[in-house]
């Protein structure tokens, strides 16, 4: 495995200081030391400038991966049968190495670890490029990533990395929407302060928003009713969850009962602590200033208190549901 | 009806928050497989296949019918995909049931799957169309205001909520298949949980879960093993928006139980029904079905909860798998519901069994509480 620098060998021997009294000296061999290695050792690293790895079969049947020349169970020499394993492997022990060091085959947060490849009887030492140290565990199951131009040694292989378990699969759905006619009508009116809905000549019930077929009799509405500002809260659920349309938790999302309407519509309460808010409470729209408003809902701001006092739902919600 | 059909085979996964070893295609073919075993059988004996799932914006997945056919040993067969919100587990057993009381098929595999852990559910169910008005974050901001409308009207002490999240997590302890498992969970424990939705608490919501469940579905010349036979299957829906909509009690779902019963010849389900398996994914729902399905009059149905009807050893036990309170891959939760009532008349629910099960309800809703599937199942033969 790559080794620190000569330069970090030995303490004293670092760049010098200020220190008069010390130097830098460095222990290097010109163009580096030269090793034979012998038929088994060779054997590997020419496997691996091929990008195969294999192992060497002990009299004993083991398979030693990376091999030895000689059994370290029995003192004997391997027998000369090479057997290819892995390339995936599964980890057996790992330490993380949160800050690399310049000799460190990878320059970002790494494990060492020790990894049995698939056929192997033993496991060797190499890096794992995982990312994080929370994808690193026992059993993990990884695979070598090769050197662009494998020379025949142990760093052939750059690193391991985890197998693909998981991959992104991203989806847009992408829409142009138009509100449709009766919705604009509703929203030139909803510009002008005023909450628009339709009346069913069948069934005699006030629609809000303006809509132009009945969901009841799925007769068409043809009859216009504007319906007043101010209503009655008839349930709600105060949202503590945060929502990029409230503008604080917790919120209250109110079902309310506009006078005139027979169908509640879902508003913000506001003016008032969430805590405060009752089925039954009368309210009123809150506008924005008529400069400012557009063709949306958000010309209402919330619905306040109006200070009357509650309607009693005991008799029945107005309107029949909530 | 047409002709018989039972349940003969239940497959379920092993629920839980994150099945990362298996795709979705594993997922469903683990149940399947499952199922299949159950029977006896294997795909070469099953004439159609049918697929449910949640919308398909809750893990991204729009033609499951398509993309599972090889796991499902589908390919030559009819596969048909059904989609009812979160009832379509149920919706999907009643279409498997349907091809067989119809006297298309012998055998169907039925099969319901969620993987919530590749998505966010709150996410999908709050995508917010553009000239909307809509303030709803997720189930719980939709079903909160209807439960505080259940509590004011009925009266139910407050505690009620917490004493159903406190059963079903004690009865997912028997049930190798639930998610949650939270020894020693009491009132007190959920109590001291945040209000998310207010009324809502953290441990009133179901979690998410990922998951599938399967059954085969046979007519009455292709039973193989111990059949659970269906006494009545009834589907129901109602419009979201509707001026005088009962949001409380739906309509749809009272409609829904009544058919059912009037098919399986229940006219008391308190005292006809053995044990039920009811959708409960949010712990209020509870008291509100108990009514809704007839087992309690208006604005009593908490009344049986605070006795501990609906317990384990009560006289008519609701979830005793756990429920949707403890294991929740949306598209089966439903599924899983039919899939336990038909395990308890064939006497198979192992520790959560209750002793002389003979007829069961399995039940399913969804939407805005718009779409309502159930059916009676029953040891006998119809
Ligand atoms: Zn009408």
């Amino acid at each position: 495995m790559p080794s620190d620098p000569p330069s970090a060998l030995s303490a004293g021997t670092t760049a010098a200081g200020p220190d008069p009294l010390e130097a830098r000296h460095v222990l290097e061999f010109p163009g580096g030391y030269t090793r034979s290695t012998g038929p088994v050792i060779g054997r590997f690293l020419t496997e691996l400038r091929d990008r195969r790895i294999v192992g060497v079969r002990t009299a004993g049947a083991r398979v030693l991966v990376p091999p030895l020349e000689y059994d370290p169970d029995t003192g004997e020499a391997v027998t000369g049968e090479y057997v290819e394993v892995g390339p995936a492997g599964t980890v057996q022990a790992w330490a993380w190495v949160r800050a690399p060091r310049a000799g460190h085959p990878l320059d970002r947060p790494f494990a060492w670890a020790t990894i049995r490849l698939d056929g192997a009887d033993t496991s060797l030492v190499h890096a794992v490029d995982a990312g994080a140290a929370k994808a690193m565990r026992p059993g993990l199951r990884v695979r070598p990533r090769w050197r662009e131009r494998p020379s025949g040694n142990i760093t052939d292989i750059e690193c391991f990395v985890p197998e693909v378990t998981m991959i992104n699969a991203p989806v847009r759905a992408e829409y142009r929407v138009r509100p449709g006619a009766a919705l604009t009508r509703f929203f030139t009116k909803i510009k002008d302060g005023v909450i628009l809905g339709g009346r069913c000549a069948t069934c005699d019930q006030v629609y809000v928003p303006y809509r132009t077929s009945c969901p009841s009799c799925g007769v068409l509405i043809q009859e216009e009713r504007e319906v007043a500002d101010t209503g009655t809260v008839t349930t709600f659920a105060i949202n503590n969850l945060p929502d990029p349309r409230a503008p604080e938790v917790p919120f209250v999302s109110a079902y309310i009962m506009l006078d005139g309407a027979d169908i509640p519509m879902i508003a913000l309460v506001g003016g008032v602590p969430a805590h405060e808010v009752r089925q039954g409470m009368r309210v009123r729209a809150v506008w924005v200033p008529p400069e400012e408003r557009t063709m949306s809902m958000a010309n209402i701001r919330w619905f306040a208190p109006t200070g009357e006092p509650d309607v009693d739902l005991s008799a029945g919600v107005p309107g029949g549901g909530v | 009806m047409g002709e018989r059909c039972a349940v003969i085979g239940v497959g379920q996964t092993r629920y839980t928050t994150k099945r990362t070893d298996v795709s979705m295609a594993g997922l469903v073919r683990e149940a399947a497989l499952r199922a299949l075993d159950d029977a006896g059988l294997t795909f070469a004996d099953i004439d159609a296949v049918v697929v449910g799932k949640a919308p398909d914006m809750f893990e991204g997945v729009m033609m499951p019918e398509a993309y599972l056919a090889d796991a499902l040993g589908a390919a030559g067969k009819p596969m048909t995909r059904v989609h009812t919100a979160g009832s379509v587990g149920g919706s999907t057993a009643l279409v498997g049931a349907s091809l067989i009381q119809g006297g298309v098929h012998d055998r169907v595999l039925v099969v319901a799957f969620e993987k919530q852990s590749e998505s966010n559910a709150t996410w999908a169910l709050s995508t917010h169309l553009p000239f909307g008005a809509s303030l709803v974050v997720g189930a719980g901001g939709y079903f909160a205001p209807h439960i505080r409308e259940y509590m004011r009207r009925s009266g139910a002490p407050d505690h009620i909520g917490a004493l159903v999240a406190v059963k079903d997590r004690r009865n997912a302890l028997k049930n190798p298949y639930a998610h949650l498992r939270i020894p020693g969970i009491d009132r007190a424990m959920v109590e001291s949980t945040p209000m998310l939705w207010e009324p809502i608490r953290y441990l009133e919501t179901c979690p998410s879960s990922d998951g599938a469940c399967a059954i085969v579905l046979a007519s009455e010349k292709a039973v193989t093993g111990t059949p659970a036979w269906i006494h009545g299957a009834a589907m129901r829906s109602e419009p979201l928006t509707r001026a005088g909509r009962e949001t409380v009690s739906p309509q749809a779902g009272k409609d829904c139980a009544a058919d059912v019963y009037r098919q399986a010849g229940v006219t008391d389900p308190r005292r006809d029904i053995d044990v039920a398996e009811v959708y409960v994914p949010f712990s209020w729902y509870e008291p509100m079905w108990l009514e809704n399905l007839g087992f309690a009059p208006e604005n009593e149905g908490w009344k049986l909860t605070e006795a501990g009807c609906t317990a384990l050893d009560g006289d008519i036990p609701w979830n005793p798998s756990g429920g949707v309170l403890s294991s929740n891959p949306i598209g089966a939760s439903g599924l899983i519901r039919f899939a336990e009532a038909a395990l308890q008349v064939r006497g198979m629910a192992g520790e959560h069994q209750v002793e002389g099960a003979a007829t069961a309800l399995g039940h399913a809703y969804g939407g805005g509480a718009q779409f309502f599937a159930m059916w009676i199942v029953s040891n006998r033969k119809p």
